[in-house]
């Protein structure tokens, strides 16, 4: 019954070749992706898939990669690591990928894995946990920075304003566990101590109960929130509702404008580490980000009439070092497609500038990330 | 330490008027029909997304909940009039995939009729936090609690004072008898369906202030909503009010006191120890089961 | 042609049997046989629920919690205790076993929704411990499972086997073991009493069948399937989050059961089937795909109240009759 819808997609496929005179040979480009287009995390999977569908559209109407046209299928895993094993299975033994683009959240990229692994495909994830680049899988790279990257960022900020003891209020999904594991593992070597170790639910209504913990606890000098989706907006306006005055950070989870326009005026005075894309019209024109930033928020927001977002960020990325590796290899063939992502040096991204190395499959370093603070509802750069 | 109490107690009155609410829904339903209805959450979700998107079109925001409250009341009583009251040979499980069914229907049609964002309303008598004892609470949390203190003093006057309310509780003692007397019961029946929505979307549109929506809110309200209806007692308002409220304050107490990993956990064993010792919940029916 | 078959049993398995052999023909591409593989290992757990609702007339609302527990022994017990994962499988199985008693025990005395209730709380408890105990569990991102061997095993036998057929094979193996247990069942005399106290608990207790005992006995066994089922999730996969234990896994898994019809062993394979394959033939539909997974819930809730099998048999039977 896919079989059917498939083989339908192909010929059409077939008759647009034939009809435009392109290769006959039917070598067009397959990109496969599973992204968390709805569920807890379709925050993340949403402006995910709108930027690849954006891109495929705008690299076929020049022509494709190496001349092939380009299809993209995308499935939706629903945030749920079994879906996204068995889409995984079917983009490669039924849709027969090149590449892979995908996973939006940490445990959908692990589960998937080990199928691109053994099929020799060459994958990028969109996950945040630094597990799964380390150890390093030969056939797994991924774009945005790691969790570790966020707490050593907010941590040196907090260092350099002379505040050393914070209390943690993480969420208890994917992204805030892991988050939290690494800022303690990270805190000691940082000369960071925390005081305070609170958490809450993915769907929780209310935070008060936990922060009025924190706020009375001996002296806690800032908070540290990692986590994403709803959590981080409530514990803001939490936050503000109890009147705690040390400041707060968030992670770059919530690095969107819709987390300001939910904590409202709450949002005020918060600090998060994020990409230069949030702040693209602040940049210094001298600022080798500025065009690839503007140009991609320009383009999205122009298409989709909403605010572009960090993870649609980390999308664009994914596809322009698996097209600029594409164009390297000269061909689909996954053993020279993994070599040419591993040999990315110094393409400047929206996330940062990759650095891709045998041992270093992300290749960012967190100069890349902007400690911001916001101020009247809107971003602004802290130096 | 007299300050943290309150504001734990604070925190757990406001999320526990919205289960309680959640939980007379169940309730309504279950007396008219038999039906539980895990399509309950979604009527929260329908009333505050759609008081969100009438908003942005331009409603101002009193009329925006008030069309908000008709338009998810229409949608419980089309739940009742194309699904529940067509399934006439379904048993009570195939009932309870039904609604499984349409809250996954709805959730469904949520995401494409509005969108996936979260939302947000402003608060509707300002964002400035009142100070009791050196605990803090937000007017909007007084809101909620008044309006659910509004709405079940309203059902208590509706099912004890009106014919139509005595027709409604006639039925869910007995139907048959009800039927006999006189009673239409397939006008309870929509009814009920009518009046869950409308107070499911009624909590929607008093929450989200707090709360945020999204179109995916609905399920664990669901969950808590029903836990807290058997807490109660199954098949009683006073029982589910009494539920919502302890399970909103188990939650805020379990999170401020014991652990805040375990919190979801502590209702939840409260409620497996009440029912181990009092199966009927705090305050079910005490009838002889029928056969 | 009936005659020569020995009971309604072995026609069942050998139909199953059947369907098994032959399916792999018509299968485009090697992918179709994930997808079987994970129809078994659904509708083994799900062959576990029509013990528990079929036969006994009791609902859960927590059974992937059991699911959980079963796929976390082979996760947690090879990786952390060193233990064979054929030994964890049997260890996971015998630990659901012994909870569903603690928690059946008191709470199966009582009729009506307490199950429900109970179970949904059993559920939620278990996806909470596993997201919680990520030095144990790995978190809510989950940890990998080993390797239970069989492509190795199957190698070494000179068979040459796709990892994928290889499961494939193993999987309906299971089903069909699954299936012939609750089959038997059905037919021993623990079945007769088990399926007279759906029809009526108080005629049951009357004629002296211990009620609250039956229930029991059926529920622990719908854990011992799910657990099982959990195990063979994880074996299959190599990897576990916690949303197996989730709630909506729980839904999912009474859906197929009532879907396909409740009271009967072909109709639960047959829900497991529906509801696996669906999400897969509805990616076509892209955003509608919730929309139309509800409706398709609704609708055969509604006009095929007996379960989408059951059903389609009696109208079978009517064309038949009318033809005739």
């Amino acid at each position: 019954m896919f079989g059917l819808f498939k083989k339908a997609t192909l010929l059409t496929t077939a008759a647009g070749c034939l009809a435009l005179g392109a290769t006959p040979s039917f070598a067009e480009i397959k990109i496969g992706s599973v992204l968390a287009v709805t569920g807890p995390a379709s925050f993340l999977g949403d402006p995910e898939k709108k930027t690849l569908d954006m891109l495929v559209e705008a690299v076929n109407a020049k022509g494709g990669i190496n001349g092939e046209p380009v299809t993209l299928i995308v499935y939706d895993s629903g945030a749920d690591a079994n879906k996204a094993r068995t889409f995984a299975t079917r983009l490669v033994e039924d849709d027969e990928v090149n590449v892979v683009i995908g996973g939006s959240a940490t445990g959908s990229t692990m589960a998937m894995i080990p199928v691109f692994a053994e099929n020799d495909i060459p994958f990028i994830s969109l996950a945040g946990a630094v597990e799964i680049i380390d150890p390093v899988n030969s056939w797994v790279f991924k774009t945005p920075h790691t969790d570790r990257m966020a707490c050593e960022k907010i941590f040196a900020d907090l260092k350099a304003r002379g505040l050393t003891k914070v209390g943690l209020i993480s969420g208890t999904g994917g992204f805030g566990k892991s988050m939290r594991a690494q800022c303690l593992d990270v805190a000691p070597a940082k000369g960071i101590e925390v005081v305070a170790d609170e958490t809450y639910g993915p769907k929780d209504a209310d935070m008060t109960p936990q922060l009025t913990n924190i706020k009375n606890t001996d002296g806690l000098q800032a908070v540290v929130n990692p986590g994403f989706g709803q959590g981080p907006a409530i514990v803001t306006r939490n936050y503000r509702q109890l009147g705690i005055e040390v400041p707060l950070y968030q992670s770059h989870g919530v690095a969107s404008k819709g987390f300001i326009d939910l904590a409202g005026e709450a949002a005020n005075g918060v600090r998060l580490p994020a990409t230069a894309l949030l702040v693209a019209d602040q940049l210094a024109e001298s600022d080798p980000q500025r065009e690839v930033v503007t140009s991609y928020k320009a383009a999205y927001e122009e298409k989709y009439g909403e605010p572009v977002s960090t993870f649609g960020g980390y999308a664009y990325d994914a596809f322009m070092l698996m097209k600029a590796a594409l164009e390297t290899a000269g061909s689909t063939d996954g053993e020279a497609v993994r070599a040419a992502i591993e040999g990315t040096k110094g393409y400047l991204g929206v996330t940062g500038a990759f650095n891709m190395s045998a041992d270093d499959h992300l290749g960012l370093d967190s100069s890349a990330f902007r400690m911001l603070e916001i101020k009247d509802g809107a971003w602004t750069i802290v130096e | 330490m007299l300050e943290s109490f309150l504001q734990f107690t604070f925190s757990g009155l406001t999320v526990g008027a919205v289960y309680a609410l959640v939980a007379l829904g169940f309730t309504i339903i279950y007396n008219a029909s038999d039906v539980v209805n895990f399509a309950q959450g979604e009527f929260v979700m329908i009333g505050g997304m759609s008081t969100v998107f009438l908003r942005q079109d331009g409603l101002p925001l009193a009329a925006a909940a008030a069309l908000a409250i008709v338009l998810t009341t229409v949608i419980g009583i089309l739940l009742d009039k194309l699904a529940i009251a067509r399934a006439k040979r379904a048993s009570v499980l195939s009932l309870v995939i039904i609604t499984i069914g349409a809250s996954i229907f709805l959730r469904g049609a949520a995401q494409l009729v509005f969108d996936k964002q979260l939302h947000r309303l402003p608060a509707f008598a300002g964002e400035d936090p009142l100070t009791l004892m050196g605990a803090t609470i937000l007017p909007q949390s007084l809101l909620v609690l008044a309006g659910a203190a509004a709405i079940f003093v309203g059902l208590w006057l509706f099912f004890n004072r009106s014919r139509t309310g005595k027709a409604v509780l006639a039925t869910a003692n007995n139907r048959l008898a009800a039927r006999l007397v006189g009673v239409d019961t397939a006008f309870i029946m929509a009814l009920s369906f009518g009046l869950s929505a409308a107070i499911g979307a009624t909590a929607g549109v008093l929450i989200t202030p707090l709360t945020l929506t999204s179109y995916d809110v609905g399920l664990m309200l669901a969950l808590k909503g029903f836990a807290a209806a058997m807490l109660g007692g199954l098949g009683n308002p006073f029982g589910a009010l009494v539920g919502g409220l302890a399970i909103g304050l188990i939650e805020a107490f379990g999170a401020g006191y014991v652990s805040s990993e375990y919190k979801d956990a502590s209702a939840f064993l409260v409620i497996l120890l009440i029912l181990f010792l009092m199966p009927r919940g705090l305050f079910g029916k005490k009838t002889v089961e029928r056969v | 042609m009936d005659r020569f078959l020995p009971s309604p049993t072995a026609r069942i398995l050998l139909a199953l049997l059947a369907i098994l052999a032959l399916a792999p023909l018509v299968f485009p591409s090697t992918f179709y046989y994930r997808i079987f593989t994970l129809i078994s290992i659904n509708a083994i757990v799900v062959i576990g629920l029509v013990i528990l609702l079929g036969y006994a007339g009791q609902i859960s609302l927590g059974h992937a919690g059991f699911v959980g527990l079963g796929a976390y022994a082979n996760a947690i017990g090879p990786t952390h205790l060193g233990l064979p994962p054929l030994l964890a499988l049997v260890l996971g199985a015998a630990l659901s076993a012994a909870l569903a008693w603690l928690v059946g025990r008191p709470i199966l005395k009582l009729r009506g929704l307490y199950l429900a209730v109970v179970t949904l709380g059993f559920g939620i408890l278990v996806q909470m411990v596993l997201v919680n105990e990520s030095w144990l569990t790995g978190g809510p991102d989950g940890m990998a499972v080993e390797d239970l061997g069989l492509v190795s095993l199957v190698k070494a036998l000179g068979l040459k086997m796709k990892t994928a057929q290889v499961w494939y094979v193993f999987s309906g193996l299971m089903l069909l073991l699954a299936a012939w247990v609750a089959l038997n069942l059905r037919d021993s005399p623990t079945g007769r009493a088990l399926r007279s106290l759906h029809d009526s608990e108080v005629a049951a207790r009357t004629v002296g069948i211990n009620v609250a005992r039956y229930k029991l006995i059926a529920f622990v066994l719908s854990a011992v399937f799910a657990s099982v089922g959990g195990s063979l999730l994880a074996l299959f996969n190599r990897f576990v989050t916690p949303d197996v234990a989730g709630f909506i896994h729980s839904v999912e898994l009474v859906t197929m059961s009532v879907l396909g019809g409740a009271a009967s062993v072909l109709g639960g394979i047959a829900g497991a089937a529906l509801l696996t394959t669906l999400p897969q033939a509805l990616t076509v539909f892209h955003d509608f795909e919730t929309v139309i997974l509800g409706l398709i819930m609704m609708g055969v809730a509604i006009f095929m109240p007996d379960g989408l099998l059951p059903n389609l048999a009696n109208r079978a039977k009517r064309t038949r009759r009318t033809n005739r």
